[in-house]
């Protein structure tokens, strides 16, 4: 089993080969998988707008629009849901940075009325078991229906009114956050797109 | 390679004598970081058991044209194309393990274990002792993260494989899905380990 001996040729030569084949299959399954990526995340969107928003009969996808502001790095989400042009309601993608682990990212389903329907975590990295039962029917629930007008999204701690899960105090407080900067947003552009269009 | 590999011994090596969790200690950062459920625990012995068997192959087939001088290099960068592919092909097909795993997928590539195997196995072994011991290793290794990820998920929230056994808020013992609840379980899991196969030896 002899070894191919250690010259310069022969290392520059077996290198080159290996990282061009590795080079060309990982382009060929790039390719292959792009498209399925592209689905699986587009799929996720979709869900949860089903999830957030009344029935729509408009695409919310297309009429999406972005928003930058300085409190959170990535950009908001808008998506309004429609009824034969009429806007039933908007879901808007909020997100905090001070979660547990870092960035929480959410959608926020609000009637026009400006009260919450639904709510459902897209991104988040808290601790499994702990910060990841902001997934639970039980904790979304008591944010359900409610208009922050009236409803302090503050956790109790912070004299608010919102349960915070046991253990998870900040998790809940970097969620109500977002909760609150996506309902800031939607009353911020409730009226400016109106006038856009 | 004169002496004939007993392939039966060379398999349940990986899962009992040498198992890499228990008995060498190796890849440990996956070990602590994703076993906080045991469905994690699967997902990450699958991916690495996919990895290890494809470097293994591969190895073994150039290891004849892999001048020893960069050998290493060699190594990682087969195995970093293979732990690549495996992140991509978990995006597109499997985006919820994928979201779970999170950066651990990327860490495969320096799991000590893959490249040990590759430098210490494939190697110097023919194509299909490699097969073989890549596959005891993987097995060994994914049903240590079995073990651990469903002693903690068991003790930290009172549930198995996501079927729960107790009421959403009953109060379980959380240190074990926290980091050090990670190091105390692996510690007396190898004890437990190691005990049991000493008698059995």
């Amino acid at each position: 089993m002899g070894k191919k001996a250690s010259t310069f040729t022969n290392m520059t030569l077996t290198l080159f080969v290996i990282t061009v084949v590795a080079g060309i299959s990982l382009g060929y399954i790039n390719q292959v998988t792009e498209g399925p990526i592209a689905q699986a995340k587009l799929q996720r969107t979709t869900n949860a707008l089903n999830d957030v928003l009344p029935e729509f009969n408009n695409s919310p996808i297309d009429d999406m629009w972005k928003l930058k502001t300085e409190v959170v790095k990535d950009s908001i989400e808008i998506y309004p849901g429609m009824i034969d042009g009429e806007r039933i309601g908007s879901a808007i993608v909020a997100s905090s940075e001070k979660g547990y682990n870092g960035l929480i990212k959410i959608m926020v389903g609000f009637k026009p009325d400006g009260s919450i329907i639904n709510i459902r975590v897209l991104e988040q990295k808290e601790t499994p078991g702990l910060g990841t039962k902001i997934k639970n029917e039980k904790f979304i629930s008591q944010y359900r229906d409610k208009n922050p007008a009236t409803f302090n999204l503050k956790v109790k701690k912070d004299k608010g009114e919102v349960d915070a899960i046991t253990g998870a105090t900040i998790t809940t407080r970097a969620y109500s956050e977002a909760v609150q900067l996506a309902y800031d947003i939607l009353m911020e552009n409730k009226t400016q797109e109106k006038t856009n269009e | 390679m004169s002496e004939k590999i007993d392939q039966k011994q060379n398999f349940l090596k990986g899962i009992i004598k040498d198992n890499p969790v228990f008995v060498m200690l190796l890849g440990m950062c996956p070990v602590l970081g994703v076993t906080s459920t045991a469905f994690n625990g699967l997902g990450m012995g699958m991916a690495t058991l996919f990895v290890l068997l494809m470097s293994n192959i591969v190895v073994s087939i150039i290891k004849s044209q892999v001048p020893a001088k960069v050998r290493i290099p060699a190594f990682i960068i087969i195995i970093a194309s293979f732990v690549t592919i495996v992140e991509m092909v978990l995006e597109a097909f499997i985006p919820f393990l994928y979201e779970q795993l999170g950066i651990f997928i990327p860490l495969i590539v320096v799991n000590c274990l893959i490249l040990g195997r590759a430098e210490a196995f494939a190697s110097k072994n023919n194509l299909l002792s490699s097969i073989i011991d890549a596959l005891g290793m993987g097995i060994g290794f994914t049903i240590a993260l079995v073990a651990l990820g469903a002693s903690r998920e068991l003790l930290g929230s009172g549930s198995l494989f996501d079927f729960r056994f107790v009421s959403e808020d009953a109060s379980t013992l959380i240190l074990f899905i926290l980091p050090p609840g990670a190091f105390i379980a692996l510690a007396y899991l190898s004890i437990i380990f190691n005990k049991v196969t000493a008698k059995m030896t």
